[in-house]
């Protein structure tokens, strides 16, 4: 197990992204997809980065995902995992891989969201092995 | 308008200095801007457009523009990171075709070394409301674990090695040795690379480029005004410039936006990559060559790893030198920007006026190849193809 890491830098919200820290407050993990061509995509905005539309929406995601790639950041006092997970919703989001063999990653493997709290109190989303 | 055919590149500069504490940036941007003239010959009141990026101090150009004294009648500030002095090359070109501009001065400067920022190390600055920032600062990305994340795919897809890789450095070693300025000079071996410690796996601090101070500068002029200067002539004979950003959440790691520059700007040129005697191809780290390498098509996708091994990027020894003298690898990577260097390097290849250890024989078609911002999330690439009249 890893040693105990500084919290994550908190993100700041803004009027378009509120509702989904507020939700990841609640332990609930969004994403956002659109009516019109009906795809979810990454990072959240409202207007849909595919087809342009504005007529898109939050859901909740499953949490569900499968490891990109990952690298382990090793100039520091405490080595972090940074990575891409493909959501089983879709898009790919960047994240850290927490509370596992940071040497054991590998692609494919499948991950399932947690929230740790950042230094300004906010839940972040990140990945541990399903 | 095409840029190609219509602009000259006449003066290139690259500041001696790799450490300037001494020194202010606005200074660094004079001095290169002097140096570049000197070179072609030209003075500052030929000057009537004027180039910069993110690293010139002050309001867009009104601080260069007064602090360097300038009457000029063009402006461009494209930001696009370490690319922005190649993009700044062709929108040049498409000014002076335009009639806006005759002289166009591009600078580029900064102290990263003297200030002691842990570039590679850190999470960059950045402004609140840059949208993309929320989700991505909690997680800790930093210039060297975010360019591994890219090496760490391609490795997966492709079979990559960290060997391979590291003859990326080594090749670009055994330029820095013949260049009395590089901050590395100190030939390596692979074993050198692969010993060195882990930043980020899988990359090792010699798959890093330096840090340093310093700057560059060019001047672009047209075809009249080239001819009546003394120096060799470098006609900008393609260019192209592509931005790839994350897709809404369709990452592809080991493709970059050179495959679109460079398609652009081998169609303006109307030459393939077989046909390029010399390449200046961006290098913040090993794997950006690679990736770049492929993407521009003098390899197919994958094969990379076995197209930069046994030092077939060593001028004099490989079927493709690349930055000879020494890159932003070994020499020099001014304000973090690694472009303009890339520039000047090719221009010294074309006028035959690089080291002569490392001088391309004939070389009359070159490549200049830049990537600004970040290969992981979101990155502009810009490629030129020079050629010597
Ligand atoms: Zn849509």
């Amino acid at each position: 197990m890893n040693a105990i890491a500084t919290p994550p830098p908190g993100p700041q919200p803004n009027a378009e992204t509120q509702a989904f820290w507020d939700a990841a407050a609640r332990g609930q993990f969004l994403v956002r997809r659109c009516n019109a061509c009906g795809r979810a995509h990454w990072y959240p905005r409202v207007v849909c980065p595919h087809c342009f539309s504005d007529r898109t929406d939050w859901e909740r995601a499953s949490g569900q995902g499968t490891l990109y790639a990952f690298t382990v950041m090793r100039r520091v006092p405490v080595p972090y995992a940074m990575a891409y997970v493909t959501l089983a919703e879709g898009p790919t989001m960047l994240t850290n891989i927490v509370n596992t063999d940071l040497d054991a990653l590998y692609v494919g493997q499948p991950m399932r969201v947690v929230f740790v709290t950042a230094d300004n109190g906010l839940a972040v989303p990140m990945f541990t092995p399903a | 308008m095409s840029s190609g055919g219509h602009a000259y590149i006449v003066g290139a500069y690259e500041h001696p200095t790799r450490h300037a504490p001494d020194k202010s940036g606005a200074q660094l941007h004079a001095e290169v801007a002097l140096g570049a003239l000197a070179d072609a010959g030209l003075s500052r009141q030929d000057v009537d457009g004027y180039f910069c990026a993110g690293d010139a101090p002050g309001l867009g150009p009104l601080s260069m523009v007064d602090y360097l004294n300038l009457r000029v009648r063009h402006v461009d500030t494209t930001e696009t990171g370490g690319s922005s002095y190649l993009v700044h090359v062709a929108h040049a070109a498409q000014a002076i075709a335009a009639g806006k501009c005759n002289v166009a001065l591009i600078t580029l400067a900064g102290r990263p070394r003297s200030e002691g920022t842990s570039i590679g190390t850190s999470t960059p600055p950045g402004s609140l409301a840059q949208p993309d920032r929320q989700w991505e600062v909690p997680f800790r990305p930093t210039v060297v674990n975010m360019y591994a994340l890219c090496a760490q795919r391609h490795m997966y897809e492709f079979g990559t090695t960290s060997e391979q890789l590291a003859w990326i450095k080594v090749a670009a070693s055994h330029h820095a040795q013949h260049n009395p300025r590089a901050m590395l000079r100190d030939v390596v071996t692979v074993e050198d690379v692969m010993r060195s410690p882990l930043v980020a796996d899988p990359l090792h601090r010699l798959d890093c480029c330096v840090i340093s101070d310093g700057g560059g500068a060019l001047l672009v002029t047209r075809p009249e005004i080239a001819r009546s200067l003394a120096r060799p002539r470098v006609r900008l004979r393609g260019a192209g410039e592509a931005i790839k950003g994350q897709d809404g959440g369709n990452i592809a790691l080991t493709t970059s936006a050179a495959a679109h520059s460079g398609a652009a700007a081998f169609a303006e040129a109307g030459v393939t990559p077989a046909d390029i005697r010399y390449v200046s191809i961006y290098d913040s780290f090993t794997i950006t060559v690679l990736v770049q390498l492929e993407d521009l098509g003098f390899c197919a996708k994958g094969e990379g790893g076995r197209f930069v091994a046994d030092g077939n990027l060593i001028s004099g020894v490989g079927r493709l030198p690349f930055n000879t003298d020494g890159g932003g690898l070994c020499n020099n990577h001014p304000s973090n920007r690694g472009g303009m260097t890339k520039v000047i390097e090719a221009v010294r290849q074309l006028r035959a006026e690089a080291h002569p250890a490392v001088q391309v024989p004939n070389c009359h078609l070159a490549l200049a190849q830049g990537t600004g911002g970040n290969l992981a999330t979101r990155h502009c690439s810009a490629t030129l193809i020079l050629e010597r009249e």
